[in-house]
């Protein structure tokens, strides 16, 4: 019921890892990571999400909050290597249509 | 129809850290009841997102109130039922007087956490919401033993390109 969140700097590239669990107690350490880095500008940040194995609406706010945060400063973010359970949240919203998502992983674990 | 059924209940502080023992708790009756896993994730994120909700919007920043989740097992379907006000509650009683989804009042009530009032009506099968005394969410999933998804939809474990 923890969220591990790595992040490696590369000049104007920002990554994030993010492992374990994305829900209503752990969102607001993401948005804490993720929201200066959109407040910059023209950063690129990408978000890895492969070892998240849940994540609900909270999370899917972060990311829209995010979203628009680095589409004011010019900058970017991309979604990538989300499993097809955590992919599935992104579809049903419609969120997959405004945001940047790569490499989505078929498997369910 | 057999009216047989478990009933299993808890009451967790108003607290964003209580979520995830409440996901735990479904994931382990679900399990027991034999849904698949893609059903069981599904149930985990529209009970989650229900008790988000009651966290976040049912209690005053200053007062820690109670969250109570009961847990209708039956032998086709599982109800979860999420109140936010920390009282018991009487599970037929409170059946009596659900509502559907679309009246106005509750979709208002429910309005910020209105991504995931939608996720939960996306991922279970029925979804009440009564605003009388308290904010009540009951939701249903049922039980398909056969192996065999009603819904086509659903994303598959292989991969789509």
């Amino acid at each position: 019921m923890n969220l591990q969140i790595k992040q490696e700097d590369q000049d104007n590239i920002h990554e994030l890892s993010l492992s374990g669990e994305v829900d209503a107690f752990t969102a607001p350490q993401l948005r804490e990571k993720l929201m200066p880095l959109t407040e910059k500008e023209g950063e690129t940040i990408v978000v890895k999400l492969a070892n998240v194995n849940y994540m609900d609406s909270t999370g899917l706010g972060v990311f829209v909050g995010a979203l628009k945060s680095s589409k004011q400063n010019n900058s970017t973010l991309k979604l990538t290597g989300m499993t097809s359970r955590v992919h599935r949240l992104f579809e049903i919203t419609g969120l997959d249509e405004v945001i940047d998502i790569e490499d989505v992983k078929g498997g369910s674990v | 129809m057999t009216m047989t059924s478990d009933f299993v209940e808890m009451k967790i502080p108003a607290e964003p850290e209580y979520v995830g023992v409440v996901r735990l708790t479904v994931s382990g009756i679900a399990n027991r009841m034999g849904y698949s896993y893609d059903d069981i994730e599904d149930i985990k994120i529209a009970v989650s997102e229900a008790c988000t909700n009651a966290v976040n919007h049912a209690y005053p920043e200053e007062e820690v109130g109670q969250v109570t989740v009961g847990f209708g097992v039956y032998e086709d379907r599982l109800e979860v039922m999420v109140l936010d006000r920390g009282k018991s509650f009487n599970f037929e009683e409170i059946q009596g007087k659900l509502g559907p989804v679309n009246s106005e009042k509750s979709i208002e009530q429910l309005n910020e956490g209105g991504l995931g009032l939608f996720l939960i009506e996306s991922l279970m099968d029925k979804v009440e919401i009564s605003g009388e005394d308290g904010v009540v969410v009951m939701m249903t999933k049922f039980l398909h033993r056969d192996g065999v998804e009603v819904d086509a939809s659903k994303v598959s474990s292989s991969p789509q390109q």
